[in-house]
């Protein structure tokens, strides 16, 4: 079985580079441009894992971790945080509200890649 | 008389005046010397020659027109309780030696102040003495048989030597101590004496006239309303003589506080307040009694001698017509003890203010700094004795050359109308303390001016054109100046004319003045205790805020040289004791330094009081911290000082505003830490961007689609872009916001610079087949930098075709010319900006939240750099809010 991602970030271009690697490792790669497109798509999809950028229109990366954390059939869905806030007060935050992980841009795809299937399988 | 026999009685005279003062000097603790009697007695120096001879002249000449020169005084006794009472007071705590003193004491021991109202004082008393000495010289001549003789050099004339006797005997008496504010105990006592001398001889020689010559005032009464014109003399006639009356009496009122001799003999010699309130009925009726018979004497005079040609001397002459000599040797000696009064205790007067405020302050300080105590004591005394003969003997001169023409009556009346020049700063200062130094400084001088102008320059023009041309055309011929009808008012007489107009100028220049500028502190401490002198005990010593550094034994250095070594130990002993300190306190405080300038005030004058002190003294400007110690301190205090409540309230003001600059700051902080935490996501973000595809396309395992491959080109491409447009315009941005741009203003025409703007976002335009306007195609020319303005309108020109549909995109720029600027606006039909955003478009990376499409490629500064710019140019943006579709951004740059 296929293992679902979804890509919850504004800008398309970081998003490009995500999906191409993603896909490389036989990831099925769903897109979002954010919170809420993301929220849109989980209404039909429960990927293992989501990879979600914080600042970013309408709905925020925070908003939508705290949604998906307290509907129950997400509980096996482990959310990563993708950032370019790195200070220790926001990682901390990220952290409290139950991220699997806090990861920062810019970043390298192979070491995003790794942490992320580090935590899928 | 022989003309020895009368020299000889005048030296028996002088003798018997010596051994008065003399014996007073001696005891002067005696019961005799000090009562309130003697303080009446000696305010009677107001009778001067002018009175005891001049006003029988002027009721002989312009009948009851002698009268306003008393009842001004009159009028004034009641006051005295009061205001006399709190001149004394103050000028006792201060150790005043003179009106000069306390005049510019008042005025922050302000040293020009002193100066000039000592030379007002010396113009306004100099020709008064000279006067004196005339009638003095005249009477002399009357008693002398010897009518032969005419003495014309200086060396024969009797009068020299009378003058040169009245300065010994002020010089004796006068400078016993060197501290001009101790009591003249003999000068007093022997004033005393021939007011009562005076008083009684002029009414044996009333009584005499009246009841011996003529059979008694109604007989005289008779006799004379049967000649000419006597409804006139009696009467006054209309309105003009009732200001007349009016004006002089105001003078008069002026004088009795403002004459340097009565403000020596009623405040600075008083012994005791409680002697005021004798004082305030005794002297009035003092007053009245001497002016008992004058009207009758004057009659009889004119009655007798038919002319009135010699009318000032009736006195004398009635008893001599008649042969009585022994009465006219009376009347003689009364008029001297008026003269020498009035003489001695003005040159005091005038000494003290001379050496205090004139010659001390402004020349000799820097000589007693450096001299012994004995030397400077010696010095102060020899000071004031050169003064005293200086004076007397100008007087003696000014007399030979000027006054022989004159009457007694105009003389004084002048002398009247100088003085009371000071009164706005002296009467308005001592209960308002808005009254400042240079207020009072312009108010004399304007006042003293026009006084000169009115009357002193018409009657020294006569004197020595023989002209009346000055008087009759006025300056240049102008009518308006006619120096004794200024302004067309001409029917005051001469002297209430000039009271009238000098008064006017003098108390307007004053207040306004005052209004304008205010004062300096020191200044505002000392009006404040001035004016609000009962709380004086507590103001006195602590109400001078004053921070800096000093030593007790430099300032015991100066009181040393001064006062001896003996008076000063003494007098710091008594300090220390006082406040409670240590006998050996090292650094002096305020109080410290208030008591010695007082100390030295009377030796030296307050002026050079405070020059010495603040030689030694290192004075700072008091912080605003020191105050507040101060106000913790000393709360009791504060109350009663205005000042002090003044500075702070002005704290209380200052750290509330210093509350908000502080939670300005730490807002501008947060702001600025926000402005840093987007920037550095916005710069990471395409930098994140850069980083993953490049990772991308360096792995060399993977094999990438060629149409990939490009595409991630594209986006490096794009970032990269990106990147430097953030970088610019942060930078760009930053330099607008801190101020540090400056614009290039140049005359431009504004039509040229909208093409331009056009022009340039044309291909993003195309693009999206987007269509601009260009409405108003008129040319306009005004100020402004076209780079920036054209950098705004790109600006808003790529924020339109951003929010613009494509194809159906349509952009009109338009511009109208308003009353004080250029009003230009962006209009498109795009999708509008929502009402929450409307309040924000204009912060810095504030992008739209409701952006459907992708996201636009915006720094997030544009809109902020251009309200930044237009602000730069006084001009202001705004978005309209009620517009059916579409946005429509509006911009002005006013005209300069």
């Amino acid at each position: 079985m296929k293992k679902k991602i979804l890509i919850v970030d504004d800008e398309p271009n970081i998003v490009m580079s995500l999906e191409y690697a993603f896909k490389k490792q036989d990831f099925e790669v769903f897109i979002a441009r954010d919170g809420s497109e993301a929220l849109q798509i989980l209404k039909h999809h429960i990927p293992n894992v989501v990879l979600l950028d914080i600042m970013m229109p309408n709905v925020d990366g925070y908003q939508t971790l705290t949604h998906i954390k307290k509907t129950n059939d997400f509980k096996d869905v482990k959310v990563v945080f993708l950032t370019a806030k790195n200070k220790a007060s926001d990682i901390e935050k990220g952290i409290k509200l139950g991220a699997d992980k806090y990861l920062t841009k810019p970043f390298s795809v192979k070491k995003i890649v790794s942490e992320i299937l580090e935590l899928v399988t | 008389m022989n003309n020895y026999a009368l020299i000889f009685i005048i030296i028996i005279y002088l003798a018997v005046l010596f051994y008065i003062a003399f014996l007073a000097e001696k005891k002067r603790q005696s019961k005799w010397v000090n009562n309130p009697y003697v303080y009446t007695l000696s305010l009677a120096v107001y009778c001067s020659a002018w009175t005891y001879y001049g006003s029988v002249g002027i009721a002989a000449n312009s009948g009851i027109n002698f009268l306003p020169i008393y009842l001004g005084p009159v009028i004034a006794a009641p006051l005295w309780i009061v205001v006399l009472r709190k001149i004394i007071r103050i000028s006792k705590q201060h150790k005043i030696s003179s009106i000069a003193d306390f005049i510019s004491l008042r005025y922050g021991n302000n040293r020009f102040l002193g100066a000039l109202v000592t030379i007002i004082c010396l113009f306004g008393t100099l020709p008064y003495i000279s006067l004196q000495l005339k009638a003095v010289s005249e009477t002399f001549e009357i008693m002398s048989d010897d009518t032969s003789y005419i003495s014309t050099a200086v060396i024969d004339d009797s009068t020299f030597y009378v003058a040169l006797i009245l300065a010994i005997f002020a010089a004796f008496f006068g400078t016993q101590n060197t501290d001009a504010s101790e009591k003249h105990k003999g000068i007093i006592a022997s004033v005393a004496f021939e007011s009562i001398l005076k008083l009684v001889f002029f009414l044996i020689i009333g009584a005499y006239v009246t009841f011996y010559l003529f059979n008694g005032t109604t007989a005289i009464y008779n006799q004379i309303s049967i000649t000419d014109n006597f409804k006139q003399l009696t009467t006054l006639s209309g309105v003009e003589d009732g200001f007349n009356w009016f004006f002089l009496i105001g003078l008069s009122f002026m004088a009795i506080f403002l004459l340097p001799r009565q403000f020596q003999v009623s405040v600075l010699e008083n012994n005791r307040e409680k002697h005021l309130k004798k004082a305030i009925w005794l002297f009035p009726l003092y007053l009245l009694l001497f002016n008992l018979f004058v009207i009758f004497i004057a009659w009889a005079g004119k009655l007798t001698f038919g002319s009135t040609q010699n009318a000032e001397y009736y006195s004398l002459l009635l008893p001599l017509e008649n042969g009585n000599s022994f009465l006219a040797t009376l009347v003689f000696l009364g008029g001297f003890s008026a003269v020498i009064s009035m003489v001695v205790v003005s040159t005091l007067a005038l000494s003290t203010m001379v050496s205090n405020n004139l010659v001390i302050p402004y020349g000799f300080l820097d000589k007693f700094i450096k001299n012994q105590p004995e030397r400077n004591s010696k010095y102060i005394k020899n000071i004031r004795r050169i003064s005293i003969f200086t004076i007397i003997i100008s007087a003696y001169f000014f007399y030979i050359s000027f006054s022989k023409e004159l009457s007694l009556y105009s003389i004084g009346l002048i002398s009247f109308v100088i003085i009371s020049q000071l009164a706005p700063s002296f009467f308005i200062g001592l209960y308002w303390n808005r009254g400042s130094s240079k207020a009072a400084i312009i108010g004399i001088i304007v006042g003293f001016l026009i006084a000169v102008y009115t009357l002193v320059l018409p009657f020294t023009l006569r004197a020595y054109t023989g002209t009346e041309d000055f008087t009759q055309l006025g300056l240049f011929g102008i009518s308006a100046l006619k120096p004794y009808a200024l302004f067309g008012i001409h029917f005051l007489s001469p002297p209430a004319h000039a009271f009238f107009w000098s008064m006017t100028f003098n108390v307007l220049s004053y207040l306004v003045f005052s209004l304008v500028s205010k004062g300096n502190y020191r200044e505002r401490n000392y009006a404040e205790m001035f004016v609000d002198s009962k709380n004086f005990t507590t103001l006195q010593d602590s109400a001078l805020v004053w921070k800096g550094e000093a030593y007790v034994s430099d300032i015991k250095n100066v009181l040393v040289r001064f006062l001896g070594d003996k008076r000063a130990t003494r007098a710091l002993k008594i300090f220390f004791t006082k406040y409670k300190l240590s006998q050996d306190t090292q650094l002096a405080d305020a109080r410290l330094i208030n008591f010695s300038e007082k100390l030295l005030t009377g030796s030296i004058g307050s002026a050079s009081a405070k020059i010495l002190i603040a030689s030694v003294v290192k004075e700072e400007q008091i912080s605003l911290v020191e105050v507040l110690k101060i106000l913790e301190e000393s709360k009791d205090n504060i109350v009663s000082n205005k000042v002090l409540l003044e500075k702070s309230n002005q704290l209380t003001q200052l750290s509330s505003k210093l509350k908000d600059a502080n939670e300005e700051l730490i807002s501008k902080d947060k702001q600025k830490d926000e402005f840093l935490d987007t920037v550095a996501h916005e710069l990471k973000t395409p930098i994140t961007g850069i980083r993953a595809a490049t990772e991308l396309l360096m792995d060399e395992e993977d094999d990438m689609p060629q149409e990939i491959k490009s595409q991630f080109l594209k986006n490096i491409l794009q970032d990269s872009d990106r990147l430097a447009r953030l970088i610019h315009n942060i930078l760009d941005f930053e330099k607008l916001e801190t101020g540090r741009l400056h614009l290039d203003m140049q005359y431009q025409d504004i039509q040229k610079t909208i093409t331009k703007a056009i022009s340039s976002t044309y291909q993003i335009a195309k693009k999206k087949e987007v269509q601009i306007i260009n409405k108003n195609t008129h040319s306009f020319k005004t100020n402004y930098d076209e780079d920036r303005i054209l950098q705004v309108l790109t600006n808003l020109l790529s924020n339109a075709i951003k929010f613009c549909l494509p194809k159906k995109g349509e952009i009109i720029v338009d511009y109208k010319l308003g009353n004080t600027c250029l009003e230009i606006s962006v209009t498109d039909n795009g999708k509008g900006i929502p009402d929450e955003d409307h309040d924000y478009i204009f912060d810095k990376f504030y992008q739209s939240q409701d952006q459907n499409t992708r996201k636009p490629q915006g720094s997030g500064l544009g809109l902020a750099i251009t309200k930044q710019i237009v602000e730069k140019h006084h001009g202001k943006i705004w978005a309209i809010k009620d517009i059916k579709n579409g946005a429509r951004l509006v911009f002005t740059i006013p005209f300069k």
